[in-house]
């Protein structure tokens, strides 16, 4: 209990104990915990960042999923009325190709018509002209009366 | 009870009497038997216990934390590095509430002092016979465990805060205006020797009380247990059981109370005036 030396050595001891904790004690811990503060802040920051950019990257998709909602009803629209366009069309070709192949057969039903009747005509005339040799050679001679025939031909030959 | 043919007042003395190395009245040097002959031997004796106990303390104290420093990442701390790190929170916090200035030393001294006092402090929880009694069947013939039961240690510490207070108020102060802060307060200047006098009384106070204020307390608690232990046997762990609960509390009280005066007084001495 007596005052004595030890008190300067304690003394040295405490100072040596002090210099050594503030030189090489305290700054790296302080620096870790300050490191790790802003590692902290800076992770909060960024997953607050991050939130955000979630949001509106899903703000952005919503929007792209509404235009193409909107581009493909306009395209089916489109479609919708292109295919009617196609049909009448379509319906006005097969009435103008009906038309023309009406007309051919009408044409072609005429031609035969026609040569129908000219051979008819031929025959007729054919048998006319034997009746009329059966009827002239017992009755007429036929030399006789070859312009009588001709002219007959030639008037059923007009009709 | 360590030696049968002890009486109670021999016991009580040999645990408190240092193991004193220095130059004995008849001029040959070594160890004072009793406090009588370390008395004689002057102000050139040591301390052996006390030096030894606080130097292998404080490397104790050294070693852990500097292995945590020297460890210390930003990542997950692991066990050590998060003790020390809670440790050096709490000191750290404990300056920035107290401690208004900007002063790199300030906050390591706290953390130095509270830890280091602390450590010391606990040797008061070791059984009193323990040590003493190893150390004397090694030859060593006294042996005082607790070195802040030495007020040789506590006026150390006092002593180096004060020589803190001083250069930091002549420092910031100048030596006029520390001066003046000494004498034209609290009373008008023509009042000076009586304002002087007042805080000449109260800055010498400062060291005197925080050295006395730690020594008393673990000096009183270290003669507690003895006390205690001079109990039949049967009888001591009911007064030794709460005693030593109740003493965790100031061991760890007198080390936060030594810290946050040592903060507030070098706040003062930082601070312009009253």
């Amino acid at each position: 209990m007596n005052i004595n030396a030890t008190l300067i050595g304690q003394t040295i001891a405490f100072v040596m104990f002090v210099w050594f904790c503030m030189k090489y004690v305290w700054p790296p811990i302080m620096a870790a915990l300050e490191e790790r503060q802003t590692k902290i802040a800076e992770g909060l920051a960024a997953a607050e960042r991050g939130e955000k950019e979630h949001e509106l990257a899903e703000k952005r998709a919503k929007e792209v999923l509404k235009e193409a909602r909107t581009e493909a009803s306009d395209i089916i629209n489109l479609a919708n009325v292109r295919a009617g366009e196609m049909v009448e069309e379509a319906k006005g070709k097969a009435v103008e190709e009906a038309a023309k192949v009406k007309k051919g057969a009408d044409a072609e039903l005429e031609q035969e018509i026609a040569g129908a009747r000219e051979t008819l005509r031929q025959q007729v005339s054919v048998l006319a002209i034997s009746a009329a040799e059966q009827i002239i050679k017992s009755e007429i001679d036929a030399k006789k009366h070859k312009g009588i025939i001709d002219d007959i031909s030639s008037k059923l030959g007009a009709a | 009870m360590s030696g049968e043919n002890l009486t109670s007042s021999e016991y009580i003395k040999h645990h408190l009497t240092n193991l004193t190395y220095g130059q004995h009245p008849d001029g040959s040097w070594g160890i004072a038997h009793g406090s009588e002959a370390a008395k004689e031997m002057g102000f050139w004796a040591i301390n052996i216990d006390t030096m030894a106990v606080s130097v292998i303390l404080g490397f104790v104290f050294i070693y852990f934390f500097k292995k945590a420093a020297s460890t210390a990442t930003a990542g997950v701390p692991g066990g050590l590095q998060n003790f020390v790190e809670w440790v050096i929170e709490f000191v750290e916090e404990s300056v920035k509430d107290s401690f208004n200035g900007k002063n790199p030393l300030v906050a390591p001294l706290a953390l130095t002092i509270f830890i280091w006092i602390i450590l010391m402090n606990t040797m008061d929880l070791v059984p009193v016979d323990y040590l003493p009694h190893l150390a004397s069947m090694m030859g060593v013939p006294y042996l005082k465990v607790v070195p802040t039961t030495d007020p040789n240690l506590t006026f150390a510490m006092a002593l180096g805060v004060f020589v803190l207070i001083l250069y930091y108020s002549i420092k910031i102060k100048g030596p006029g205006g520390f001066f003046a802060e000494l004498a034209f307060h609290p009373f008008p200047k023509y009042l000076m020797p009586f304002n002087l006098f007042l805080e000449l009384v109260s800055l010498i106070a400062k060291p005197i009380s925080l050295a006395l204020r730690l020594f008393g307390n673990m000096y009183a608690g270290e003669m507690i247990f003895i006390l205690i232990a001079l109990l039949p046997l049967y009888a001591q762990w009911t007064l030794a059981l709460p005693w030593a609960i109740f003493h965790i509390l100031i061991v760890v009280l007198q080390a936060f109370i030594f810290m946050t005066l040592t903060i507030v007084y070098l706040s003062m001495a930082h601070e312009e005036s009253h």
